[in-house]
This record gives structure tokens, sequence and C-alpha cells, in this order.
């Protein structure tokens, strides 16, 4: 059987189990005039628990092992001069293997006829046993489960207690993920770092990454200095964030507080339509509107301008992230109780007066984590800079130059085509590690000054 | 006109307020006020007067407009959206409706306690100098720390917190919490303090403390008090206005009130037949 049908059966197990577990527990307690302890279904999620879950750990347990093994098994019978390959050679071997079988052209070589006929032997076998051990499983957990049900069973309480694990199986599956592309990074950027020093790479004012890819080649000499690009992030974001801040509390502070229910009903929803519009229609607009514009503005002041500027796509990303503060900061904003607001109106404080000293301190919380996460759409924004920006990568703190960024060079980097264990793609992991920490120290940092300032209320 | 409907079936006639509901030397007096909420009518045609130095009670079922019309006196009703007012309200012989009054300094001349403490998430402190502050009713710090302590003091609470002035006036308990908004209150010497049921949500032994607290600042302000307990209208008001479904029934003494009401439905109120 394959996959998908064992899967299907197990579901039609699965509400077996619960309609046997019901009625099971109902007779039973109608045989021996004894009160249940808990509902009728909360016997079935038991038993249809036990009939399918523990079957389809094996299933799912059994699939992820089945290849290497078979794998294994078809090298062991390979005639002595194949297993002397290297893995790789045999990889692909094994690889071309799986392919034929699954074709119907006929294979001269008697080596592979024969491997591949072992194979499909191996798979057909693996298909058998899986699906008499998985059944016998799913059958023999109910038949076991089913002979536990009395009427005394705590049955509610040991639902309650499965509930409990399958939300600690969720949240550990996030954590455990984020753990996983950590440690994956973490790697790969120490293998770079082993041909790049550390410090050449976070201090280095340099960067061109492009490297011979022949010995006798001449090209770039892969120089792999990431200032100018974190430097180029952090102006990018940062003129991002002093266009959004302002205009994005402000307009939550107007939603909330000044305008009309109309008004805002209507308001809210069009604000946050910004945050859905594809970043890369924002980075045409910056590229063919409000570069353009800028560099006229400035030649009309007299400087000379190149139509790439950090201003430019610093500009368009604040436009981009203005419902990020707007939205959250509203939502927080609302949230703070009208009994403080009317205590501060009995005060014969004004509107304003209220706003600044009562209720922003009390929302500040949210409003920091608004403003946090527009910073960290900002960081990782890439489309705009690119169109917008450039890929120049100038140190420079003059928002009017083309600059370029950690994740726009990222991009470079692992859409060339170079070899992956090269320096130049396994910067990108290195990069993208320093892009990892900057938003990591940029959250702590908040998080301090969150708790030194915020005004709880209950 | 659910009010109306009601009235009827009760059988008993409200045509105008009985009692004394004018006196000489008042402070606030209202004439045929209306209160509105969008379309229904909270408050019918209210006329009564609040004696100067005095605490005058008001009592009455639940839902029967006492509270809004506490908030008439210090335009409170103003942040409320669709709430509209008609009559006139005057404080001190001016009407506080009037298109050159500004509400926000109406509203330091006469303060609010409301039913629930509701202190500002801010250090004790600084609930108390809020208000000072917005006014600049301190030229200096010294002054400021003065103004503090005075109030505290005149709440009867600085005693208990002048050790933690700068911890959070959230930290207190409830009792402590409406003695720090009281204080607060008159940290910006108002004329006038209106208590929208300040003891509801307090024990009974916060609640002496602040009813005795009530009794020592009416030689100061004037003090008008929205209350379910009649007893404590009893315990602490000169006066008392009953209050039945928007209707302004019987003010009079409040001795008067307890003893000898005039209008049927005051006596059924406080003998406990309803409410």
């Amino acid at each position: 059987m394959t996959f998908g049908a064992i899967l299907t059966a197990l579901v039609a197990l699965l509400f077996l189990g619960y309609y046997t577990g019901r009625k099971r527990s109902i007779s039973l307690s109608d045989k021996s005039n004894q009160r249940l302890h808990s509902l009728p279904q909360h016997y079935g999620y038991l038993i249809a628990f036990w009939s399918s879950v523990p079957a389809l750990l094996i299933l799912l347990f059994w699939s992820v092992l089945e290849s290497s093994v078979i794998n294994a098994a078809i090298v062991a019978q390979l005639p002595a001069q194949l297993q002397q390959l290297s893995a790789d050679e045999l990889g692909l071997f094994i690889n071309e293997i799986i392919n034929l079988s699954h074709s119907s052209a006929p294979i001269s070589d008697d080596v592979k006829r024969h491997a591949v006929l072992y194979y499909k032997e191996l798979i057909e076998f693996s298909d058998w046993v899986k699906s008499i051990v998985v059944f016998v499983l799913a059958f023999v957990a109910m038949f076991v489960a089913l002979a536990f049900v009395k009427p005394e069973m705590q049955a509610r309480n040991l639902v309650e207690n499965l509930i409990r694990w399958a939300m600690i199986a969720c949240a550990s599956i996030a954590v455990l993920t984020t753990i996983g592309i950590i440690f994956s990074v973490i790697f790969e950027s120490i293998i770079f770092f082993k041909t790049v020093n550390v410090f050449d790479f976070l201090f280095g004012t340099h960067w061109s990454p492009q490297e011979a890819i022949r010995e006798d080649q001449v090209g770039g000499s892969g120089s792999f200095g990431a200032l100018p690009l974190f430097v180029g992030t952090l102006l990018i974001s940062f003129v991002a964030l002093v266009i959004a801040v302002p205009l994005g509390l402000m307009s939550a502070i107007y939603l909330s507080e000044y305008s009309s229910l109309r008004f805002r009903s209507f308001a809210k929803p069009v604000l946050e339509m910004l945050a859905g519009i594809p970043t890369v229609v924002y980075g045409f607009f910056a590229a063919i509107t409000v570069a353009p514009f800028i560099r006229d503005l400035g030649e009309s002041l007299g400087l000379s301008l190149s139509s790439e500027s950090a201003l430019a796509a610093g500009i368009v990303m604040g436009v981009m992230i203005i419902p990020f503060v707007s939205s959250l900061s509203d939502d927080v904003i609302s949230a703070v109780p009208q009994a403080m607001r009317d205590g501060s109106y009995a005060m014969g404080a004004t509107k304003s007066e209220t706003i600044k000293q009562v209720i922003i301190p009390a929302a500040l919380p949210g409003i920091v984590s608004g403003v946090l996460l527009a910073a960290s759409r900002a960081i990782g924004e890439t489309m705009i800079v690119v169109m917008a920006a450039g890929l120049s990568a100038n140190l420079t703190f003059n928002p009017l130059e083309a600059v370029t960024t950690v994740t726009v060079q990222m991009v470079t980097l692992l859409t060339g085509d170079q070899e992956f264990d090269s320096a130049k793609t396994l910067a990108a992991f290195a990069l993208g590690l320093g892009l990892f920490l900057t938003t990591l120290v940029l959250n702590i940092i908040s998080l301090y000054v969150v708790r030194k300032y915020r005004e709880q209320y209950d | 006109m659910i009010n109306i409907k009601k009235r009827e079936e009760l059988d008993i006639k409200i045509d105008k307020t009985v009692g004394k509901p004018f006196i000489n030397d008042a402070k606030f007096s209202t004439r045929n006020v209306d209160v509105f909420y969008g379309e229904k009518q909270a408050i019918f045609d209210a006329n009564i007067d609040i004696g100067k130095n005095q605490i005058i009670a008001m009592i009455g079922p639940s839902g029967c407009g006492k509270s809004t019309f506490l908030r008439c006196l210090n335009r409170m009703n103003d942040t409320i959206q669709d709430c509209h007012i008609s009559g006139d309200i005057k404080l001190d012989d001016e009407d506080i409706y009037q298109r050159q009054q500004d509400p926000v300094l109406l509203r330091a001349r006469v303060g609010m306690v409301f039913q629930k403490p509701n202190p500002f998430p801010k250090s004790i402190y600084d609930n108390v100098a809020y208000g000072a502050k917005l006014h600049g009713l301190a030229g200096s710090k010294i002054e400021l720390d003065e103004l503090v302590e005075k109030s505290l003091t005149r709440a009867g609470l600085f005693k208990e917190v002048k050790d933690s002035l700068h911890k959070p006036g959230t930290g207190l308990s409830g009792g402590q919490q409406q003695r720090l908004c009281i204080a607060r209150t008159i940290a910006i010497d108002p004329e006038v303090i209106l208590m929208d049921e300040p003891t509801s949500a307090l024990d009974p032994i916060a609640t002496a403390v602040i009813e005795e607290l009530m009794i020592s600042l009416s030689k100061k302000y004037t003090i008008a008090i929205v209350t379910h307990s009649m007893q404590q209208a009893a315990r602490v008001s000169q006066r008392t206005a009953y209050f039945h479904l928007g209707y302004l029934v019987e003010v009079n003494d409040t001795n008067t009130v307890f003893t000898n009401p005039e209008h049927q439905l005051t006596e059924n109120y406080i003998t406990g037949r309803f409410g």
C-alpha cells in the first residue's frame, strides 16, 4: 500500500476508534449500572488517539528511515570495485538506479539491471511490511485501549493531558525550527570564517566578493569587508524609520483618539493596505518616481546626484512600513482603559496632554513592538533597495549616495554561478548571521527600554 | 419613550420636584436640564441648587440618571459622542455651557472622583503632581513637593505612603488608591468635588475612612456625591436628592428625606420597596 492509502486508512481508523470507544463506555456503564466518570465522547477521543496516533508515528518514522536502509542494502550487494567509490559517486550511482527503476527502458549494464531489480524487490517488501506493521499496531493499540475502558476511568483528565502534550509538541516544533535555522547559519558561517578572518569581515571597509573561478583567471581578489553593507542597511532603515515612526504614530493617535468611528472604519483598512502591496511594486515606484524626483530636486539645488540613493529607497520603505507602526499602536492605544482618559480629563487636562502624559506611556510597550516590527521589516527589505539604492558597496553616512544592504548582497552572492562551498557563497551565511545578531541586539535593547519606561495599568 | 410607560405603570405622577430644591447661596444651580444620549432622554427637566460647602447626596435606583446628572456638572459628558444637554447649569452664576466657557478650565474648578479608583500608571508622587504640573500651580520643585505632601496629608494618605512616594500608585490597595485619586483632585484646589459612587468598590473600613474624609473636606469644598448606599447618604450629606427614571423626584434636607419623605416614590425607595 502507498503512503497515502495507509494514511487514509488510519483516518478511517480514527473515526472507528471514536465510535467504538464511545459505544463501549456507554454499554459498560449501562451494564454495571455505574455512572461514567467522563462524558462518552472523552472515551471516544482516547480510543481514537490510541488507534491512530502511535501507528501514524511508526509510519512517519519508517518512511523517513526507509530510503537510507534500502540504499545501504543496495550498496552491500554491489560488486567490490563499485563499493570502493567515494560517497558522492555512490550517491550518484544510487540516484541512477532509482531513476532507472521508474523508467521502462531496457537496461544493458548487468550490474545496474541487478541493482534495479533488487531495489524494486526491496521497495515492494518494505511497503508490505510497513502496511502490516502499521495496521497490526493500530488494531492492537485500539483493542488494548478498549480493554482499559471502565466507567471509573478518568477519561476526561487523560484527554486534557493529551491536549496539553499536543500543545507542547506544536510549541516545540516552532522553537526547534528556529534553533535549527540558527545552527545551520552558524555552521556555514564557521566554514566561511576559516577562509576569511572574522575581524576582516566585520570591520573591513572594502566589499568586493568576486573571486577567480579558475586558478589562472584575472578576476576579483575576493574582499569581504562587510562594514559598508551593515552601514548601508542601518542608513536605509534609519531613513525609513524617520519617515514611518512619526507618520505611523500620529496617524494611530488620530485614528484612535480624534477621528469619528465612520472615518476610522474606512481609513484603518486603507492604511493597512499599504503593507499588502508587493515590495517589487514599491521598488518600481521608488526607482522611476521618487529617485528621479530627488535627483532633480538635488540638481535644482546645485548638487549633482545619481539617480540611485539611500534616501529614495528609505523614503519608499518608510511608507511601506507605516502600517506596522500605525496598526499596532492604534490597537494598544485603543486598549488603554477609558478610566485613564476620564481621570485625566477630570483633572482639567486637554486631549493632547492626556495623550502625551497618560495614554502614550501606558501604551508604550505596544508602540515599541510595532516600531520593532517595522524596523525588522526595513532591515530585511531587499527589493526596494535593489531597484532604488543600487548595488555599490559604499561606506557612507550620506543618504544621497548610492549604497547597498546586507540582504541585497546575500541575493547577489547566492544567485551567482559559483560552487556552493566557495567563500563567495558562504559569505551569504555569514551576512545572514550578522543580520540575525543585529536584530537580536535591537530586540534586547528595546525590551530593556520598555521595561524601564513602561507604565503598567491594570 | 419607555421611561414614561414605566412611570404610568407605577401610576405615580412626577409633575415637578417636591421638597426644597432651591436654596440661597447656591454654588451650582441647574434649571430645566434635559440630557439625551442620541434619541434616548436620560434626564427630564432637572431643577436643583447645590449649596456652598455642603455635601449633597444623589440617590436612586440604577439607571435613574444620577451619574449622568453629575457628569453634566463638569462637562464630562462632552467626551461622550452624541450626548446632548439643554437647559442652564450655572456655577457661581456663570453658565458653564456657554460658548466661551472652556471645559478644560471648568474641570480644574470642578474635580471628579470616579467609582472605580483610576490612578494613573505613574508613581504616587506623579499622580498627585499631575494636575499641578498641567495648570502650573507650583513654581519650583520645592513648592511641588510641598503641594504633593499637603494634598496627600489632607486625603489622609501621607502617613501610609511617605516612604514609597516614587512607587507606582497602582500598587496601593483599593481604598488607598481612591484616597490617592482624592488627593490628586484636591491638589489642583477645585471649588467643587464630584464623587461618583466613590466607595462602591471598597470594603467597609476603607469606606468609613473615605466618608470621614468627605466630611472634613466639605469645610472647604462643595461636594456632590452619587451613592447607592442610603446609609452613606444619611451619614455624610446635608441634603439629599432622589432621582427616579430620569426625573428629579425630591430634594430636601437629608433628615427630612429619610424621616419624612414627601413623595410616594421616595418613600418606596428609602423603605426598600424597590430599588
